[in-house]
Order: C-alpha cells, then sequence, then structure tokens
C-alpha cells in the first residue's frame, strides 16, 4: 500500500491562470551569468561579470552609437525582389515575407546617417536575424548607396558587419553584390573618405572577402566569430579539429587582419577618437 | 572518360569506326552506309547539346578531358613565360600566371588551373587557390598595369580553398582586395569563365571590363551540390539546386551579370580543343580592339559602373 495517495488530478490549473515570468527578462550567458536585460541594456548589451558581448542587431546599435539615437534612416522602404523565381522547399518571396514578420525589418541591413559625438557619420549595419544577415541585392544596393551618401556628403563610413555570407537564393545577384560594394569602397578610397569596418559576431563568407575587409581600419569585437569559410566546411575539409579560439577575433588579430578589438562599452569614444585624429 | 549522356554517341562513333574497319579488312563499299551513320551521329550530339540540362553542363564543366587554363594559353600563345610567387609566402600551384605573346600582342595570363591525373590534381589543389594564389594574382596584375600589357584572367574553380591556413593568412582580405584593385586597374581586363566558377573564389579573379563564359561552363555563389546541402540537407537535389541557381552561361548572360558567351565545339570544349581555343583567341582579340579604343579612365568608370548596376531590388 503506498504511503501517499493522490488527491486530486494531475495539474488543474488552466494554462492561462499559470504565473510565469514574462520571457526576455533574464539573459543567460554561455558561461552561466544570468543577468537581467534593463542592466544589460545600459550596459551596451555587454554582460558586466564576463564581458560576454550579447548578439545585437542594427536597432541596439543605432541606439549605443548616434548621439541621443537620432538619425535619419536612408533607403528604408528597400525590399527584396525575386529575380531567379527561386525556390528550394519554400518560394523565396514566401520566406522573405515570413522573415520580416518575423523580424520588423525590411532586410538584413539599416543604414542611417546622423551625429557621433558631434560629427556626422553614415553608419551601414547588419541584423542577423534577418536570414543570417545573408546579403543579397538589397544588402548590396543599401550599403552602396550608404557609401554614395557618405561620398555626396564626405561624411566618413561605419560598417557593421554580422553575416553568413552571401544569400544563396539570389545566386549569381548575391555573388555580384561583393563586387558592388568593392567598387563603391574604392571610390570612396580615392576620394579619401574614412571608412571603418567593424566585425562582429558573425562575420563570414561573402561579406569578410569584400567590404569588411576593406576598411582603412578593421576592428572587432571581442570573441567574435570572423572568417572565410565556416568552421563546419573547415572541419571537413582537413579532417580534423580545429584550434582552440581558431577565426576568433584574437586569432584574427594576432594573424594581422585587424587594427584592433574594441570593447562594445568604448565603441563610441574610441570611433570618435580615431576619425578625430585622421581628421587633425 | 564519358558522361552518361555522351554514351550513346560514343557507342555510335565506335560503331562507325568498326564499321570502317571491317570494310577495309573485307574490301566491302559501304560509304552510303557511313554517310548514314556519320549524319545520324552528328544528329544526336545536336539533339543532345543544344538541349542540355543545367546540371549537365555542369558535369561537362567538370570533364574529366576538358581542357584547363594552361592547355589553353599554350594553344593560343606563341610564346608563354611563367611567372611565380606571390612575393610573400609561397607559390600556390593553383593559381597560374605568366606573359604571353598571342599574335604580336602581349598578354598577361592569370588562372586557375586544375591536374588532370591524381598527383596533379593534388599539387594544384584541386583548382582551389589559397591567399597566397589570390594574392600572386594581383602582383601580376599589378606588374601588368605598369607595362601597360592587358590581362586576361581564366576561371576554373570549384572554390577558394577552405582550409586552415587559408583563414590563418586571410582567405576573405585576399579576395576582397583583389575585388577592389582590380576594379581600378588601369589596363583592360578580360576574364574568362571556361569552366567552374565557383563563388567568391571565381570572384577574386573575376573583375573584368568583359567577363565571359564559354558555353558549357557555370558561374554562381555556390556550387549546385553545396547549394543541395545546405537548403535540402543532403547533396541529392544538386540537379534541382542547378535549376533553382541558374548558373549556366546562357542564364547568367540573361540577367545581364555577364557580357557574353563563347560557343564550344558541338560536344563541348573537350571534343575539340583546338577549335575551342581559336574561338577564345577570336573573342579575346575582337574585344581587345574594342577596349584599347577606350581611355583608361573610360574603361575604369564603366567597369565599376556595370557592377554597380547588378542586383534587383523593389523600392
Amino acid at each position: 500500500m503506498a504511503w501517499f495517495k493522490r488527491q486530486d488530478k494531475g495539474i488543474l490549473t488552466p494554462t492561462d491562470e499559470k504565473r510565469e515570468a514574462p520571457d526576455g527578462l533574464w539573459y543567460k550567458t554561455p558561461s552561466g551569468n544570468i543577468i537581467h536585460i534593463r542592466e544589460l541594456k545600459n550596459n551596451a548589451y555587454v554582460c558586466p561579470d564576463d564581458d560576454f558581448h550579447v548578439r545585437i542587431g542594427s536597432k541596439e546599435y543605432f541606439e549605443i552609437l548616434f548621439d541621443n539615437n537620432k538619425f535619419q534612416e536612408l533607403d528604408a522602404n528597400m525590399k527584396s525582389a525575386d529575380p531567379l523565381k527561386f525556390t528550394d522547399s519554400a518560394p523565396y518571396p514566401k520566406r522573405i515575407e515570413a522573415s520580416i514578420k518575423k523580424t520588423g525589418l525590411n532586410d538584413a541591413v539599416r543604414s542611417a546617417v546622423g551625429k557621433m559625438n558631434g560629427s556626422e557619420i553614415v553608419i551601414a549595419c547588419m541584423d542577423f536575424t534577418f536570414i543570417g544577415g545573408s546579403m543579397g541585392s538589397v544588402v548590396g544596393e543599401k550599403i552602396a548607396r550608404a557609401i554614395d551618401h557618405s561620398l555626396k556628403h564626405k561624411i566618413p563610413f561605419l560598417m557593421i558587419s554580422k553575416s553568413g555570407g552571401a544569400r544563396m537564393m539570389e545566386a549569381g545577384f548575391s555573388l555580384m553584390q561583393m563586387a558592388k560594394t568593392s567598387a563603391k569602397l574604392a571610390l570612396l578610397s580615392e576620394a579619401k573618405i574614412p571608412y571603418i569596418s567593424l566585425l562582429t559576431d558573425p562575420t563570414t563568407g561573402g561579406v569578410t572577402a569584400s567590404f569588411a575587409m576593406l576598411g582603412d581600419f578593421n576592428i572587432a569585437e571581442p570573441g567574435a566569430l570572423i572568417g572565410f569559410a565556416g568552421p563546419r566546411v573547415i572541419r571537413e575539409t582537413i579532417g580534423k579539429d580545429l584550434p582552440k579560439g581558431f577565426q576568433s577575433a584574437e586569432f584574427v588579430l594576432d594573424h594581422g587582419f585587424l587594427d584592433f578589438i574594441v570593447d562594445r562599452r568604448n565603441l563610441k569614444t574610441k570611433l570618435t577618437n580615431l576619425l578625430k585624429l585622421i581628421n587633425n | 572518360m564519358h558522361l552518361e549522356f555522351e554514351k550513346p554517341i560514343v557507342d555510335l562513333e565506335a560503331k562507325l569506326n568498326e564499321m570502317k574497319r571491317l570494310a577495309s579488312d573485307n574490301g566491302v563499299d559501304v560509304t552510303d552506309a557511313v554517310h548514314k551513320l556519320e549524319d545520324k551521329i552528328i544528329r544526336l550530339k545536336e539533339e543532345t547539346f543544344t538541349n542540355l540540362t543545367r546540371w549537365q553542363r555542369v558535369q561537362l564543366s567538370r570533364h574529366p578531358d576538358r581542357p584547363y587554363t594552361l592547355d589553353y594559353i599554350y594553344e593560343i600563345t606563341n610564346e608563354f613565360i611563367e611567372l611565380h610567387g606571390d612575393r610573400a609566402v609561397s607559390d600556390d600551384k593553383a593559381m597560374i600566371g605568366g606573359l604571353g605573346e598571342m599574335d604580336g600582342q602581349s598578354v598577361m595570363f592569370i588562372g586557375q588551373q586544375k591536374g588532370r591525373n591524381t598527383k596533379q590534381r593534388q599539387m594544384r589543389n584541386f583548382g582551389m587557390a589559397n591567399p597566397d594564389g589570390y594574392r600572386k594574382a594581383l602582383r601580376l596584375m599589378k606588374t601588368a598595369e605598369k607595362f601597360n600589357v592587358p590581362i586576361i584572367t581564366f576561371i576554373d574553380t570549384p572554390g577558394a580553398f577552405p582550409g586552415l591556413e587559408a583563414e590563418e593568412r586571410g582567405q576573405g582580405e585576399a579576395i576582397a582586395r583583389n575585388l577592389k584593385e582590380m576594379m581600378t586597374l588601369k589596363v583592360p581586363v578580360i576574364c574568362i569563365v571556361i569552366g567552374e566558377g565557383a563563388s567568391g573564389g571565381a570572384l577574386g579573379i573575376g573583375i573584368g571590363d568583359r567577363v565571359l563564359m564559354l558555353e558549357n561552363s557555370w558561374y554562381s555563389v555556390i556550387s549546385p551540390e553545396n547549394c543541395s546541402a545546405i537548403l535540402w540537407r543532403t547533396w541529392d537535389y544538386k540537379e534541382q539546386a542547378a535549376d533553382a541557381l541558374k548558373l549556366t552561361a546562357k542564364d547568367m548572360l540573361g540577367v545581364n551579370l555577364v557580357d557574353g558567351i563563347i560557343k564550344e565545339p558541338l560536344g563541348g570544349a573537350h571534343t575539340d580543343m583546338k577549335s575551342a581555343a581559336a574561338e577564345i583567341k577570336k573573342v579575346i582579340f575582337a574585344e581587345l580592339k574594342k577596349l584599347q579604343k577606350m581611355s583608361a579612365e573610360e574603361r575604369i568608370s564603366s567597369r565599376i559602373d556595370k557592377f554597380c548596376a547588378m542586383g534587383v531590388v523593389s523600392e
């Protein structure tokens, strides 16, 4: 005979009466630190205990960098077309539509002009939540036009990269965005307008092999994954495990492809100081 | 070696040879039958090769007998001096280059090189260049610019090499730099996809005043196999992937991502390398003639404008 007998059957509380902490109030970093979202936000989305840089998007970067979060967005309404009528398990326009709905963004990059510590700057920032920050015609075109804006008004250009690479669903068109953005950067370079490329977690593929590596200054956030080929592909190619820290920002700095690594909490000040030094 | 869709043709050709041999052995007149069979072979070839699927063209682009970069270079030049090394780390054997002379015209040739047998394939790393290869290519382009020699690149790669050392030495940076530097080269640049044109590895030597594709080559952001692996999580959908990517010469010309197609002999470049090379040479001369009439500034600005116009968006 059981020494304990259930009086009621199972759990009787209806789902909508359950008391729950709302989602997204707390954030747990990979090393296990738990931090309140409000505190995270006040700390440039960096965990104060372990300096972990949380992946953020254009909204947060604009908030961090533009004075009083004031800026004028460029080409905000540009959306993807479907030039190749691409279909895999779902038609490409359906994927776009779903991503727009899910993220509230129109594509994987936003560009804007505004003031950073009193000086004008054009910033284009990628959003990883939109199809892995992949680069199709919209990303290429918006970056190209942001550079045009820099050229026309002689304003420094900051590119914040965060991308898995080219967007397969635009095939040849995606590939040529690498050429297009590089062409515009060649013009910017000739006009001697400063271009700072900030590589954030993750920056890989066609983005690394075009505008992200072409800065007058290439800088990165700590711990960001930066590479051309993805780690899985390399592991399969060489048939060995990859060394610890391979393709981290620190590794890329060590091999000479970055000028420095910057803590996001100091990003605005450091960018301002750097631009001041070349404008003196 | 032949591909599956080549087999009926190869069989008929074997039959024809057999018929000719028997006739000469026995002294029988089979002229009529031979003519009939020859006609049949030509008809079958036309039928097969004008209706190739995209995937079949991908297979042709990788045909084991397909001519590679150096085959074409030696065929179209009277003299060729290969130049080696990136002056920093190594001499990448997957990317070759050098100065050649074509009917009195000096040209800087650059291109990915594949190997014909196992040993060569290893040495050439299957045509997958390391950063050293892209830097070697850029060094040779700058040399060509200095001495006012036009540049011809031959693109034939399954991609830039995704290796450990390639990452350490900055594969991304090497390709990115080439894209930017090639935009402002003062000399004429003609790029020809002769086989496989996969992704950034192809584009890394693919910025030109004219970008042309051989009839049975392909050019896209990813290979059909890898596209299938990512979208369907298996390699089995490579044929669908090839169709979805629209990666053939005709497709790419249709959306203005390349400037022209170079015709191959019926049956593919490997069936008649000499005439394939002759056609390439003819096209190079025709394009060079047009490009050399322009000033360096005109060429650079129209090169930049061309690439900047690529892309379709809705606003």
